[in-house]
């Protein structure tokens, strides 16, 4: 099996591929930002078109992803609940089992390469859930480079181990108060880190948002899940699945494993955004459900916002979905139909979270739960021999604390 | 037709003076305190008054302008009250330029079209959208234009020869000189830098060149006002309004500030 080939980023999927020379999918995606950011988006524009025609650096990221990732990740067939849910076969694609727990090491992993390559000693990031600030730190650790992650002062209190990991990889982990406290004003807030020092700061975005190249960007790092997938299923079960299903907040782990089946129009690509309280409440984090096109943290995609545009809080148990955006080739695959996006409440998601981990012994993060409650709900609704794969973005962990004060459990 | 800020700066060029272009956040710190803020920093001696629509996320902006954007957002701020504002400043005043500043999203949903057209009527004379570089801007150049509204881009440290060139397409009635790498009312710039970047400026562009970001005391408006068009203050009368006991107290105390700057430019001007 060849499925870590990363050559094959270096080729587009097919003739027409998004994005655009100038990074748009359809009327989604583009750059908007301020004046001052728009020439270090064309140097790293520029720095990754070279990477990704070097032979030396498509290997070296080969390498980490088989060496420390650990990848290829199982493609693993959850017979009993599949069996208990009584339809369709579920294969669960491990992520989880990835170092530092979660897909967000891929990315990582390739924007560090790339920042090594460009020269920059300092890493900024933010973080939602602490998944992506902690493979950044874990990067920055391993390439001997700064690392500050802004995190919103609401998220440091709901995911405090994720916050001590960073300390511990020796990245400086700055609150940030302003606005609604989450993930969006740590985006905010880490944009205006990087225009201040663009000359030694590399900027690792964790999502497929933000101005190109990123969405195109953490896309393709992130697709390794996709292919994998893709070749795990033909040679385990002999066929293509029926639907893919993943979580979406940001949307990279969606867009990894979408990206690969989107030429394989038989296979339906299903994103499930956090409907928190219920979509029908307002109390959500479901743009493409609920949301209308605008422009945030440098790309036009579908947003929360009221009347007057201004970004709305969201809201939902799982600090990465927490986001009033999504990337703009999701905003673009709901339009043009390819992929279909529904929303999961809070309590569904809890529901599928211990469902998952009483019969097949894996702790699901609760960001990857809405993916695993939208398959309860539609394996039922299959014959037994229709495959569903569903991404299993990353392992629950860091997000036993949140549970057990749902059930009024002090640890 | 010559619009209001293009008369403004041929009127400064001629009398040899850099203008004073001052901004505050509409709403800030109620919505009912704008419009005499306004008249304060006229009086003081505002050449061109930019009055900051409020964002949630004001990405390129220093804690001193996010915190004035909250406290507007607060009050009930929003871009039809900041319309509203203009219109009711213009009663009184029917000479001084007024260039709103914001972001992009809240245009977008008003409607691009819908904007220009109430924001002529409203009287307003130009609009600076900061995260709308001229490579997004081609839809929002048309129809702005079609509104006979001025289109004022940033231009940056990092802007390469090529970018000031296809800024420059785009802009009219002034052009706005970002001085530092950084947010608004981060760092202090650096003159000699600024005053060399402004020469290579001049030499494409005939639009006069405004200078912001990072200017903070009537010397450092001095030094700038001497080598540019414009001089551009916001965080510094944002932090007057944010630290005065009342909105009436706070349009005093800009009308005054306002005043040493300009005391100060015009100073440094006859004496270079």
């Amino acid at each position: 099996m060849n499925a870590n080939n990363l050559s094959e980023i270096s080729t587009p999927l097919h003739p027409g591929a998004l994005p655009d020379a100038s990074g748009h999918f359809g009327p989604y995606g583009g750059k908007f930002v301020a004046e001052t950011l728009m020439a270090p988006l064309a140097e790293l524009e520029e720095a990754y078109r070279q990477a990704l025609a070097d032979p030396e650096f498509i290997a070296e990221f080969e390498r980490d992803l088989h060496h420390y990732v650990g990848r290829p990740s199982p493609l693993y067939h959850a017979e009993r609940w599949s069996r208990t849910l009584g339809g369709a076969q579920i294969y669960l694609k491990r992520e989880d089992l990835n170092h530092t727990g979660a897909h967000k090491i891929n990315n990582t992993i390739g924007q560090g390469l790339l920042a090594r390559r460009m020269g920059k000693r300092r890493i900024i990031a933010e973080t939602g859930a602490g998944q992506h600030g902690v493979a950044s730190a874990t990067v920055a650790a391993r390439f001997g480079m700064q690392c500050r992650v802004y995190m919103g002062a609401s998220d440091i209190q709901r995911q405090s181990v994720n916050v001590f990991r960073m300390k511990l990889l020796g990245a400086e982990v700055v609150p940030v108060t302003s606005g609604s406290k989450t993930l969006k004003d740590a985006l905010n807030e880490a944009l205006r880190d990087w225009v201040s020092n663009v000359d030694n700061t590399f900027y690792i975005i964790g999502t497929v948002a933000g101005p190109h190249p990123y969405p195109a960007m953490v896309r393709d790092f992130q697709a390794v899940i996709g292919r994998e997938a893709r070749a795990q299923c033909l040679a385990q079960v002999g066929r293509l699945p029926d639907a893919v299903v993943a979580c979406v907040g940001g949307g990279s782990n969606a867009m990894g494993i979408f990206y690969p089946f989107l030429d394989d129009k038989a296979v339906r690509l299903i994103g499930v955004e956090a409907g928190g309280d219920g979509v029908e409440t307002g109390r959500h984090s479901a743009p493409l459900s609920a949301g209308v096109p605008g422009v945030l943290h440098g790309n036009r995609t579908y947003l929360m916002q009221d009347e007057d545009g201004q970004i709305i809080e969201t809201h939902s148990i799982s600090a990465g979905l927490d986001y009033p955006g999504v990337g703009p080739e999701h905003a673009w695959l709901k339009d043009s139909g390819r992929a279909e996006y529904v929303a999961i409440t809070d309590d569904e998601a809890l529901k599928a979270f211990h469902q998952l981990t009483r019969l097949e012994g894996i702790i699901p993060a609760l960001e990857s739960s809405h993916a695993l409650a939208y398959v309860t709900k539609l394996a039922p609704t299959l014959p037994k021999d229709q495959v569903l794969v569903v991404n299993l973005s990353g392992r629950g962990d860091k997000d036993i604390p949140t549970v057990a004060a749902r059930d009024g459990i002090t640890l | 037709m010559a619009s209001r800020i293009s008369n403004r700066f041929a009127a400064l060029a001629s009398a040899g003076r850099s203008g004073l272009v001052t901004f505050v956040t509409a709403g800030d710190p109620a919505p009912e305190a704008t419009v005499s803020i306004m008249h304060a920093l006229v009086r003081g001696g505002a050449d061109v008054i930019e009055l900051g629509v409020p964002f949630s996320d004001p990405m390129a902006d220093g804690p001193i302008i996010q915190r004035a954007s909250e406290r507007a957002l607060a009050k009930g701020m929003n871009l039809r009250r900041v319309l509203e504002i203009a219109a009711s400043f213009r009663e009184q005043d029917q000479t001084t330029p007024l260039v709103l500043m914001g972001y992009l999203n809240p245009l977008e949903r008003m409607g691009y079209e819908n904007f220009a057209r109430r924001a002529a009527d409203a009287g307003v004379d130009g609009i600076l959208a900061v995260d709308l570089p001229p490579e997004e801007a081609s839809d929002f150049h048309r129809l702005m234009a079609a509104g006979g509204l001025d289109q004022i881009f940033l231009l940056a440290p990092t802007s390469s020869a090529e970018r000031i060139s296809a800024v420059c397409r785009y802009a009219t009635g002034f052009v706005y000189y970002v001085s530092v790498k950084g947010v608004t009312g981060d760092k202090a710039l650096d003159p000699d830098e600024v005053r060399a970047r402004i020469q290579q400026l001049k030499a494409q562009t005939a639009l006069p060149v405004g200078v912001g970001f990072g200017i903070k005391t009537p010397a450092t408006a001095a030094t700038v006002g001497a080598v540019s068009d414009a001089v551009i203050v916001g965080s510094a009368l944002v932090e007057i309004i944010e630290q005065a006991a009342t909105p009436d107290a706070a349009a005093g105390q800009l009308e005054t500030y306002v005043r040493s700057l300009r005391t100060a430019m015009d100073a440094g001007r006859a004496a270079a």
